[in-house]
């Protein structure tokens, strides 16, 4: 990856951060840990890899993304308006009564969201379909699908991950977002899942894993990815080792940040520590 | 006419469709051939998905074909259809807005053999608390192929409870059905029983003769919707008799019971009484023999018919 564009996406994500945690700091409270691991994820795909028009957020040519971890919506939120989906101002009513913005990601109600998830285990499925819709039709994009580590806990994920190679979506990437940590402690002590690349890659999947906090890896591994389903037909796994709630000091690595209050001030101490002098 | 498989009805129906509409898909949970789908495989091969044993992911890859704008009909037992991937069809379906199909077969004692883990009693209760969902349960091979064409003309989710063994035709060519609306298969005004399904439609209808060798006049309403239900036709039914008796190869609680229940006590038009599966799980046995050990024949039919009609008399004097 060239230098301007590895400082491109790293801005990109310093802004999503920051912005993930104004949205739950106004709040008071939300899933920041999770939301704040899968950060350069998302900015790699909404700043560099996926073909997206924010002025027609159902543009049939587009890529798509699952967002199978729903609880991470604020991040999901976070990109889109850095991208341009909808004005920042919307942040601020993240859980509102009304709002367009809801703690789960639902495709009814924000633009950008391409599928309703909450119950964990259910994303995966629904991208396998919207993959086999989109082959049906001749269309030539891809779809990305972000699961947890503790969901994959759910025996859906992998019903849906033998689907996926029996039927070669070979435009499906997913995404495993392993930051170790469940709600009740670390993924280890609650539901060890071992080698997760062995086991999607015994599921028949082309498996990486990248350190999902550097731009450049991810956006490597993808190209990867989309070469070997195109050679191979195999849909893509890529493991992404993370930390919960990265990069912010108050709850970076701790199981507790799943779901957590978050006052403004704390939110905004996090925000300056980011570099942004405690407002964005 | 002849009798017809429900099922060879649902396959054709679909294919006809699927000729003129590119967006019908099916999925299976490798039930291919007891749902009768194995010849839509043939004809567009592409356009079944057979996922395996493998239900909750078969609801949620249907989820996300109906997303692309597919109009996928998803089918296996109802037993699993609705109990094994409830959660999948409610959030990823129902609640996402994305109009999937699903499809429920061998509904209550039909399940015969496959006994009691396969004997789907709570379906119709389970899909009612699903908010804005059409559910249907046709009776013959017309009212079905006419169904299917409407849920698959409707945007939003459906469960459709499909018998799968041949029937007898109810109803001739020409007539028209809607999700929605119920038939008045015949009139009488001393009570009127309201019944669901091939099954209990036709148990009905000879409860109906039976009675009035006894100079009892049943009116029989083949409700085909339970959601919505028909509430004019009902009401308009329970008003003139003041007794309104309900049937269905189900328990009486969560489904066409239930249903009637609320909307007489929240009307007070008429009083009621239910023929059904009373709080117990399913066994296994020859259709012939369930259908007597839960009270399902038309004489338990008429016997109800009986004691409603004795208990108005009783409340009126």
């Amino acid at each position: 990856m060239r230098a301007d564009d590895r400082s491109r996406l790293e801005e990109a994500a310093r802004e999503i951060r920051a912005l993930t945690l104004d949205a739950i700091g106004f709040l008071g409270v939300g899933h920041v840990g999770g939301a704040l691991s899968v950060v350069e994820l998302l900015a790699v795909l909404y700043h560099q890899v996926m073909r997206v028009d924010p002025a027609d957020p159902r543009w049939e040519g587009r890529d798509r993304l699952v967002l199978s971890k729903g609880h991470a919506g604020p991040a999901l939120y976070a990109a889109l308006a850095t991208r341009g989906f909808f004005p920042r101002e919307w942040l601020h009513t993240l859980n509102k009564g009304g709002t367009r913005l809801p703690s789960h990601c639902d495709r009814n109600r924000t633009p950008g969201v391409d599928m309703t998830t909450g119950s964990l285990g259910q994303g995966l499925s629904a991208a396998v379909g919207i993959a086999l819709a989109n082959r049906l039709d001749g269309r030539s994009n891809m779809v990305y699908a972000v699961l947890g580590d503790g969901e994959s806990d759910e025996g859906q994920v992998w019903e849906a991950a033998m689907a996926a190679s029996q039927f070669r979506l070979s435009r499906l990437v997913a995404f495993t977002d392993c930051n170790k940590l469940q709600i009740d402690g670390p993924t280890a002590e609650v539901m060890d899942l071992g080698d997760l690349g062995a086991k999607w890659a015994a599921f028949g999947w082309y498996a990486q894993r990248v350190d999902g906090h550097d731009v450049a890896a991810i956006a490597e591994a993808v190209g990867r990815a989309a070469a070997e389903g195109a050679s191979s037909g195999r849909p893509s796994m890529i493991v992404l080792d993370t930390v919960k709630g990265k990069g912010a000091s108050f709850c970076e690595g701790q199981a507790s940040s799943h779901n957590m209050n978050l006052d403004y001030e704390t939110a905004k101490k996090a925000i300056a520590e980011l570099g942004f002098g405690g407002r964005i | 006419m002849a009798a017809k498989e429900m099922r060879a009805v649902y396959a054709a129906a679909l294919a006809e469709l699927a000729a003129s509409d590119p967006r019908i898909v099916l999925l299976e949970a490798d039930l291919m051939r007891a749902s009768g789908t194995a010849s839509f495989k043939e004809r567009y091969p592409e356009r079944l998905f057979d996922l395996g044993v493998a239900e909750a992911n078969m609801v949620g890859v249907a989820a996300g074909l109906a997303a692309e704008g597919k109009i996928p009909f998803a089918a296996s037992f109802g037993c699993f259809a609705s109990r094994r991937v409830f959660d999948q069809f409610f959030v990823s379906c129902a609640y996402a807005r994305l109009g999937v199909k699903l499809v429920g077969t061998d509904p209550g004692v039909t399940a015969a053999y496959n006994g009691g883990t396969h004997m789907p009693f709570e379906d119709l209760g389970l899909m009612r608390e699903v908010p804005g969902l059409d559910i249907v349960e046709p009776s013959d091979p017309l009212s079905l192929a006419a169904l299917i064409r409407e849920l698959a003309a409707r945007p939003g989710p459906a469960y459709l409870r499909l018998h799968r063994k041949a029937v007898e035709p109810l109803y001739a060519e020409g007539e028209s059905f809607e999700v929605g609306k119920a038939k008045l298969l015949r009139e009488g005004g001393d009570l009127c029983i309201v019944a669901l399904g091939a099954l209990m439609v036709r148990n009905s209808l000879r409860a109906a003769e039976l009675l009035a060798a006894e100079g009892i006049a049943a009116s029989v309403i083949d409700a085909l919707s339970l959601k919505p239900l028909d509430a004019a036709l009902v009401l308009a039914e329970a008003r003139r008799s003041g007794a309104v008796l309900s049937a269905e190869n189900h328990q009486v609680a969560g489904g066409l019971g239930s249903a009637l229940a609320e909307l007489l006590a929240e009307t007070g038009a008429a009083r009621l009484a239910r023929v059904g599966v009373r709080d117990e799980f399913g066994e296994v046995g020859t259709q012939e023999y369930l259908v007597e050990r839960f009270g399902l024949r038309a004489e338990d039919i008429a016997q109800a018919a009986r004691r409603l009609l004795a208990a108005k008399v009783k409340e009126n004097a």
